[in-house]
């Protein structure tokens, strides 16, 4: 590949931020060809590229967000620069860049907040912060000359039980990159003008103070999960009871049995378990688990992958951010536990860009892990390597699909694949992959340590075990529950607290965006697999979003509508098209502009959602019409 | 003055090759005294199944849609060429292979025992919407499936699409305004017109023009410039969703980015989004007669490879080279000198007659 570079100098901040991540992976740069010094003796005598630099690709988008961290946009200098240090062509570098919400490729100030105004949020008040914000700063990503901060509109945060939340983004050496909530349009630029002045303190107003378990601490986690502590938790039990930064305090409290456990019992017996569990994938496919591992295994293709999708961007779920947070150490173990199974040697967690405090707790699991020959080429001293990576995805909803997360993570643009192989014989990197959602993962270590036949007790028939719902919107208690697969949709609101007022419910949303709207009628549903698909509907991650009856539902299905055409990869017609057809449908019913009659209106809609779910390639435009086409039929909606 | 040389370097290093006799390096083996027979020509693997209800026996590594074609079954394509690495993206191959969603016949391989229906009531919807869709938020004047021949329009008809079923279309966007387009952002709408691509044409160049109204996104082109045929890599699709489009890095003119003028892209885009700038000019001053132009095969005059030229010459001028896709030279590539240098052809004196 001969690539043709423009002579554009990265500033030296750029050079410094590609170069500090680049160097201690693949070593400084040799000359001129790769982004080091020229040498024209030295040069014009060797070519380096092939093979050897392009293998690289994979850290393209980790070169991408330092550039971003530290500058606050990718200039045509830092493209200029990681294009010879990669050898990527710059225009496929822009390719990616521009893919990704959380890059910018045009030039912005340095401190951004990205404002959540998705269901849970816009229901607690972010039109009025985004009116703040607007008053004080202009447009959105249009910042008045001379201004260092702006702001953005931006989809679901997972933060929905504290809305409306935010997600700070202040570039510097260091960075300061903060996500949390309720917050006014008042608190934001004060904050702003804090991260600006380098004041650290911003990440304060993260998370429950600390880290050491204390009543306090439990006290503030109870905000986020309320049955913190509570000993029937299975998934949850070290949330708040555990210091989620401390590998002691997490071996202390039975960690890393499992594992002991597993390497036990070999790999064979392991996956058995799993198999005989009846765990279904907890991100929304509900693919049994223990299937995709046998799979893997069986596959002669080696290395192979564990990818653990942490991208948790459905609208309305957040459940995977408290596991993050409160007790990553379980997921480190978890995806050890599943490498010795399938035989992997490299893992990855593609955890998504808006939790900055996961992707801490997380790293410092890793690290300490490591540290401790928990992780790495011999782990615990058992004659297996294993790794685990970090990959921290860029504002792309897309790349939490199971294909796009492969694409995203070798560095290219999020574009889900025409499903050719399976992941199980060719996925990361065309090699055998085991990709599991952070609950599924966390769920095998009870597997392990009980037995599938204990496991498959817990739960119904066709969903066994327990399982993390999010529930937000118009309860008293929002926040994740740990529950017995088999509660009723009225029993979880129950147990949420109830509806706000004690008003009636006039709509809940199960599964985010790309699940489905039901009725109050719907209430006696059990929230099983098998019963969501009696109904028509989908448990998808388990996202519960609750709407009282003065609730403007018809304003909430407008915003899936622009959820789905901003992130539509816009790769294939029906998807990217069809996505934008169906918001301008919804915009002419909400302006009582219908063409033709309102009916026509829903029989084109109809239309839409039929060729989007048999024509489109990936999950996500088969999807984007199901909460709209169910959400405009629940009485009251549609006056 | 002698210079030490380092130790001669011993290949393979020792250890590595296990099993495998390591005199096999330095000594050839001995031959055998009577030379085997070749290897028999294996059998052609051939699938089983069904094509709208007629059993048939295909090889097995084709795809769908060939395997429709072989039976004189007719599948509307866009995004698919045989130059080309199929992308399976414009969705207008469609067929139904029984699964929850349709199948792209494109891309997918026939496999044993499969049934296959290619004009069912959920391909046909599919595909009018696929059509629907595209007309209207893309100028499709041109578009055909594999040359920008006007030939789409026939599939039209065929699927009844009607694109003003989404209201009106809205204005067309402001110069670079679809080039500034920002991930995960948009203007919402008020849905009282129907929102296109329509764009001024980018002319940035002598050679060819790039008139993003007409392009459905189908990856030819990236794929043509890069690891399908020129591997330069000057294009690539950027943005996302409705914003994605086919853009240099921050939208560079052409000739300050890596293209190599090979017009390769042109060569394969189906709907005349890519046109040769001669074409262009001609277009818009209406003195694009199809009917008056002669189509003229010729090897290029250039180097010793002997590409396929196919040139298209109106007013005894050349206003377009080509390349047959399917020339065993070519496949339909050129480099700039063959597809773009035959000005000196048409170089002659004022009023001399040509042939004179």
């Amino acid at each position: 590949m001969d690539l043709r570079i423009a002579d554009i100098a990265a500033s030296p901040a750029e050079r410094g931020a590609i170069d500090s991540y680049l160097d201690p992976r693949i070593g400084p740069a040799r000359g001129g060809w790769d982004g080091g010094e020229r040498n024209i003796a030295a040069d014009g005598r060797i070519a380096r590229g092939g093979h050897e630099a392009r293998s690289h690709r994979d850290l393209l988008l980790p070169t991408l967000h330092a550039v971003q961290d530290r500058v606050g946009w990718i200039s045509p200098g830092a493209v200029a620069h990681i294009a010879r240090r990669l050898t990527v062509a710059p225009a496929e570098i822009f390719g990616v860049a521009s893919f990704y919400a959380l890059l910018s490729v045009t030039e912005q100030p340095p401190a951004a907040v990205h404002v959540c105004d998705d269901m849970a949020c816009r229901l607690a008040g972010s039109e009025q912060v985004i009116e703040g914000l607007e008053r004080e700063l202009g447009p959105a990503g249009h910042p008045k000359p001379g201004e260092q901060r702006t702001w953005h509109r931006s989809p679901c945060l997972g933060q929905c039980e504290r809305g409306p939340a935010a997600l700070f983004t202040i570039a510097g050496d260091p960075p300061v990159r903060v996500s949390t909530g309720p917050l006014t349009a008042r608190q934001i630029l004060t904050r702003l003008d804090d991260g600006l002045k380098g004041r650290d303190d911003l990440e304060a107003f993260e998370g429950p103070a600390g880290t050491a378990p204390s009543p306090e601490r439990l006290a503030q986690l109870r905000r986020f999960a309320p049955q913190a502590g509570q000993p029937v938790l299975r998934i949850l039990s070290r949330v708040g009871r555990v210091d989620p930064t401390s590998l002691t305090d997490y071996l202390a409290n039975g960690g890393y049995r499992a594992l002991g456990e597993a390497i036990a019992a070999g790999p064979e017996r392991v996956i058995e378990e799993v198999i005989t569990a009846e765990v279904l994938g907890r991100g929304g496919a509900a693919f049994p688990a223990g299937k995709k591992w046998a799979a893997a295994r069986a596959t002669q293709s080696w290395p192979k992958n564990i990818v653990c999708n942490a991208d948790e961007a459905e609208p309305g779920t957040f459940k995977d951010r408290l596991i993050l947070e409160e007790d990553p150490f379980a997921l480190v173990e978890a995806m050890t536990v599943a490498a010795f199974a399938v035989g992997a040697e490299l893992g990855f967690v593609y955890l998504r860009g808006e939790y900055p405090l996961a992707e801490a707790r997380m790293q410092n699991a890793i690290d300490q892990a490591r540290a401790r020959g928990l992780l790495g080429d011999d782990v615990m001293n058992a004659g297996f390597a294993f790794d685990i990576e970090i990959r921290r995805g860029g504002g792309a909803y897309i790349c939490g699909e199971g294909t796009a997360i492969y694409e995203s993570i070798e560095g290219k643009r999020g574009e889900p694949r025409n499903k050719a192989a399976r992941s199980t014989t060719a996925g990361l990197f065309q090699k055998p992959t085991v990709l599991n959602n952070v609950e599924t993962l966390v769920n095998t270590l009870s597997i392990v340590l009980e037995g599938g036949e204990v496991y498959k007790t817990l739960g119904t028939s066709g969903s066994t075990g327990h399982k993390l719902f999010s529930v937000s919107g118009h309860v008293n208690r929002p926040g994740v529950y740990e529950v017995e697969f088999g509660i009723t949709l009225r029993d979880l609101i129950e147990l949420a607290g109830g509806v706000t007022g004690d008003k009636r419910v006039k709509a809940v949303n199960i599964g985010g965006a790309a699940g489905a709207f039901v009725g109050p009628d719907k209430l006696h549903m059990p929230l099983t697999y098998e019963a969501a698909e009696e109904e028509g509907v989908t448990i998808g991650a388990g996202a519960v979003v609750v709407f009282d009856e003065d609730t403007d539902v018809l304003d909430i299905l407008r915003r899936i509508a622009e959820f789905f055409r901003d992130e539509s990869c816009g790769q294939c017609v029906p998807c990217r098209v069809g996505t934008v057809r169906q918001e301008e449908l919804l915009a002419r019913l909400i302006a009582r502009h219908p063409q033709g009659t309102v009916e026509d209106e829903l029989a084109l809609l109809d239309d839409l959602g039929a060729a989007m779910r048999d024509a489109s390639i990936c999950g996500l435009g088969q999807t984007a019409n199901d909460a709209i086409s169910t959400g405009i039929r629940i009485p009251g909606v549609l006056r | 003055m002698s210079e030490q040389l380092p130790p001669k370097a011993v290949y393979p290093p020792p250890g590595v090759y296990t099993g495998v006799d390591p005199d096999i390096f330095t000594n050839s083996p001995a031959r055998s005294p009577s030379i085997p027979a070749a290897p028999a020509r294996p059998e052609p693997k051939l699938v089983e199944m069904t094509i709208d209800g007629m059993p048939v026996s295909v090889p097995r590594d084709m795809t769908i849609l060939d395997a429709c074609r072989a039976q004189g079954i007719d599948i509307p394509t866009l995004c698919a060429l045989s130059t080309l690495t199929p992308e399976g993206v414009c969705r207008l191959c469609v067929v139904d292979t029984g699964g929850r969603a349709l199948t792209p016949s494109c891309s997918a391989k026939v496999a044993q025992g499969m049934t296959v229906q290619t004009e069912n009531e959920k391909v046909r919807h599919a595909r009018k919407l696929v059509l629907e869709l595209l007309a209207s938020s893309v100028d499709l004047d041109l578009a055909g499936p594999v040359r920008p021949d006007g030939s789409l329009r026939a599939y039209m008809e065929r699927y009844g699409a009607d694109p003003s079923r989404f209201g009106p279309s809205a204005r067309p966007a402001a110069p670079g305004e679809r080039d500034a387009a920002e991930a995960g952002h948009h203007h919402v709408p008020d849905g009282a017109a129907a929102e296109t691509v329509a764009q001024p044409v980018k002319v940035d160049n002598d050679l060819y023009i790039r008139d993003y109204s007409k392009c459905i996104l189908c990856y030819k082109c990236v794929e043509a410039c890069g690891v399908d045929a020129q591997n330069t890599f000057a294009i690539s699709v950027a943005g996302r969703g409705f914003g994605a489009r086919v853009s240099t890095e921050f939208d560079l003119p052409l000739n300050e980015s890596a293209c190599v003028f090979c017009g390769n892209c042109i060569n394969v885009c189906p709907t005349g989004a890519l046109m040769f700038r001669s074409e262009y000019e001609l277009r818009q001053a209406d003195r694009w007669h199809e009917d008056a132009q002669t189509t003229t095969r010729t090897i290029c005059p250039y180097c010793g490879v002997g590409c396929t030229l196919e040139l298209t010459v109106q007013d005894n001028r050349i206003v377009r080279v080509l390349s047959p896709l399917d020339s065993q030279v070519t496949s339909g590539n050129l480099c700039v000198k063959g597809r773009f240098g035959f000005d000196f052809v048409q170089a002659r004196p004022e009023g001399a007659e040509p042939g004179a």
